[in-house]
């Protein structure tokens, strides 16, 4: 089962005792306001979680999965998610097997 | 932009939630997302992007100060894949740069 942002709405009603409307706006402020950052180029650093970064990739030649055919991938920005020790460590420990 | 200033930020926007709340929240959400990697399922936030275990098998490694063989025990790391508004709009904003730094 996925968590998604109806699961994290839920917590932070049942948890924090926001009211569903808060909650929900909540959510949806929190990966808004971290996608506005990256869009803006800024990377955003989360301490005990993990650090969003972005890289700049130049063109590369790419193919057509489907078609074999070749076609350049243009060169783009993309964000990357570093995970921090804490969540690594957590992750490894408790599924690692 | 660290959790802190993320905080400060939603605070500044959610004019109805306190600071405390704020800050409160935003640990839950980043400890509802760990928890549930922690737990092995996926997290999918639709347009930002999913959260999900990469397992790396077992693996014989070397001590590289003694070139002893060591055995490495089978691992999961968290990756993220960026959802398909993320990856649009970061990079959108990037060519757009691009372009205007080509023109000046």
């Amino acid at each position: 089962m996925a968590l998604t942002k109806a699961e994290l709405a839920e917590a932070l009603f049942e948890e924090l005792g926001l009211n569903k409307r808060e909650a929900k706006e909540f959510v949806d402020m929190f990966f808004e306001d971290i996608r506005e950052r990256l869009e803006a180029g800024a990377e955003v650093k989360l301490s005990g979680f993990g650090n969003f970064e972005l890289r700049s990739k130049n063109q590369r030649p790419g193919r057509n999965p489907k078609t074999g055919e070749e076609i350049p991938i243009s060169a783009r920005r993309v964000v990357t998610f570093r995970p921090g020790q804490k969540l690594r460590l957590r992750v490894e420990i408790d599924a690692g097997r | 932009m660290t959790k802190s200033e993320l905080i400060e930020r939603l605070a500044s926007k959610q004019t109805h939630l306190m600071q405390k709340d704020v800050e409160l929240a935003v640990k839950l959400v980043l400890d509802q997302i760990s928890n549930a990697l922690a737990r092995k399922d996926r997290v999918e936030i639709r347009g930002f992007g999913s959260f999900a275990l990469h397992h790396r098998p077992a693996r014989v490694g070397r001590n590289p100060k003694t070139g002893e063989p060591v055995h490495i025990p089978p691992k999961s790391v968290p990756h993220f894949k960026p959802g398909k508004e993320m990856r649009e709009r970061v990079n959108a904003n990037a060519q757009a740069r691009a372009a205007e730094g080509k023109v000046l």
